[in-house]
């Protein structure tokens, strides 16, 4: 986004779909619902939608969601950089909107993970080679699972700064309040740190409970001008700025220090880009595949040292009221988590600028930073978001 | 000893199912890789080594990640230290689900590339970060072997 913005990127509607479970819709019908209410949000139809972004599990993903909605437009993205993919596809509906390559650019998210895959995506195979050629080999030999790889960055950070299972358990324990109070949480009882150090151990050191749901669900987001959303139907979110950055594709083995995510580097130049500092930021919501994913987002996106995200996510650090509210409605770890959760964080985010948080609304909200995180701890995107431009 | 080598470990009772048991996956060598496993089916562990600029290298690339020159094969050391590791105890996939529990880890070599290895030769509570650990080969078809680890006591 250029220094010199004419045209302003907004928000105009946002929408989750049913979730958890949809054995009745499929995939795209999925996208269609979470579409609709997007577009009902703001004010508008599929006639006044000339952009489509969204992005799945096969070629030509994005086509094919066109194809269903019955849409034809003159801008399509399908950039898919795994979990963190939604904000990435947010920052280029952003860009787009703001050259002038499209006006109204509807972004959506569909899955039915749970109903059509069961709960195998993240001990399912060889660590994810099975989808896909060449280097993936490397690490594809030795039976390690995806939530091998995020345990795998979790010991090393265990070791290099004492962080304890205690500490990653808070996370979880936070979500779980937060997603208390989600009438569509996936998850709901109440949890505590002892419940989760004492759920049996998926790889070591993560237990069942530090890792996310696996869902069914979608959400979707309209993307337009601040000056098309002037008379529309909500108070328009600005997309103050954003990132994103990749250290490696399946090989953790290719990550040079698996205590750094690639937030640290795509997170400092969003919130430049923004015109923002961490301190400004009010309610984050962070992608929580698992309690680890958000020690080192926190690290990682600035808002304590390196090292010390244990300590800020302990003791209702991530809660309302706390160092930084998060996941607001409940998170991966106990709302919903269809597999690419991106979509749910910006929707999140907006709705916790516009004041309609319901009972997790933190108060006169102002800036939100909704950050992806995809793949093996491959992929980070950051977006910023705001009720105004700073 | 439940770490997998070469030979497929005995399928365990709770879900298993009446196929036999599957052999390890074996890598298909391509035009980087073929000397890396070729090597290791003769019982050596080969490393890239830059000659202009001195950088050591794994997995194999066309090119020196440092200064994008091009790269030989030197023989490695075989020794190296765990960076980080995990027990696998849930893995739908076959073979694997019928090694539970196993060690992931992975091990910096002495010359300096990391690479994903089992550590075998230990019980999974042993592995330690930092544990010193020596290469261990395995066949595991006509054109791969494979670099295990193992104590280096």
């Amino acid at each position: 986004m250029s220094a010199a913005r004419p045209r302003r990127a907004v928000i105009a509607g946002v929408a989750t779909s049913d979730y958890p479970l949809l054995p009745h819709l499929s995939e795209h019908a999925v996208h269609g619902q979470a579409a609709d209410r997007a577009l009902a949000d703001a004010g508008l139809t599929f006639a006044d939608v000339d952009g489509l972004a969204t992005t799945g599990f096969f070629p030509m993903y994005a086509t094919g969601v066109a194809e269903y909605l019955g849409l034809h437009p003159l801008y399509l993205d399908e950039t898919n950089i795994g979990g963190a993919s939604f904000e990435v596809l947010v920052e280029h509906a952003a860009h787009a909107v703001e050259a002038g390559a499209a006006e109204v650019v509807l972004v959506t998210y569909g899955s039915v993970q749970l109903s059509q895959m069961g709960r195998r995506l993240g001990t399912g195979g060889g660590g994810g080679a099975g989808f896909a050629p060449g280097p993936a080999i490397y690490d594809a030999l030795w039976g390690n699972t995806l939530v091998g790889c995020y345990a795998l960055a979790a010991r090393r950070h265990m070791h290099q700064f004492a962080t304890t299972a205690e500490q990653l358990a808070a996370v979880a324990v936070t979500m779980r309040q937060h997603a208390a109070t989600n009438p569509q949480a996936q998850e709901r009882e109440p949890l505590t740190v002892a419940d989760v150090v004492s759920s049996r151990l998926v790889a070591d050191p993560l237990h069942k409970l530090d890792c996310c749901v696996i869902s069914d669900g979608g959400a979707a987001c309209v993307v337009t001008t601040a000056e098309r959303a002037a008379d529309l139907a909500k108070p328009p979110v600005y997309v103050l700025g954003a990132a994103h950055a990749t250290t490696h594709h399946l090989n953790v083995s290719a990550s040079a220090d698996l205590t750094v995510s690639p937030a640290a580097q795509c997170g400092p130049v969003a919130f430049a880009r923004a015109g923002i500092t961490p301190a400004d930021v009010d309610v984050a919501q962070l992608y929580d595949s698992f309690t680890i994913t958000v020690v080192l987002t926190v690290e990682d996106l600035g808002f304590c040292a390196k090292g010390e995200g244990g300590a800020f996510v302990e003791d209702g650090g991530l809660g309302l009221g706390g160092r930084l509210p998060t996941n607001t409605d409940g998170g991966g770890l106990s709302a919903c988590h269809p597999g690419m959760r991106g979509m749910f964080l910006i929707v999140e985010a907006v709705r916790q600028l516009r004041g309609e948080g319901g009972a997790t609304q933190v108060p006169d909200a102002r800036i939100a930073v909704a950050h992806g995180t995809g793949g093996m701890l491959s992929t980070g995107a950051t977006v910023v978001l705001g009720r105004e431009i700073p | 000893m439940t770490a997998p080598g070469a030979e497929p470990a005995a399928r365990p009772g709770p879900g298993a199912d009446e196929r036999p048991p599957k052999p390890r996956p074996a890598p298909v060598p391509d035009a980087d890789s073929a000397p890396y496993w070729s090597a290791a089916l003769e019982g050596r562990l080969v490393v890239q080594h830059c000659p202009a600029c001195g950088a050591y290298q794994l997995y194999p690339r066309d090119r020196c990640l440092a200064c994008r020159g091009p790269v030989d094969w030197v023989e490695a050391s075989g020794r190296g230290t765990v960076y980080s590791f995990t027990v696998i105890r849930q893995n739908y996939a076959r073979p694997f689900r019928d090694w539970i529990p196993y060690v992931v880890a992975l091990v910096d070599l002495a010359e300096g590339p990391r690479l994903m290895t089992n550590v075998v030769g230990c019980e999974p509570d042993d592995v330690h970060i930092g544990m010193a650990v020596r290469a261990t080969f395995a066949a595991v078809s006509e054109q791969a072997g494979i670099a295990l680890f193992e104590p280096d006591r």
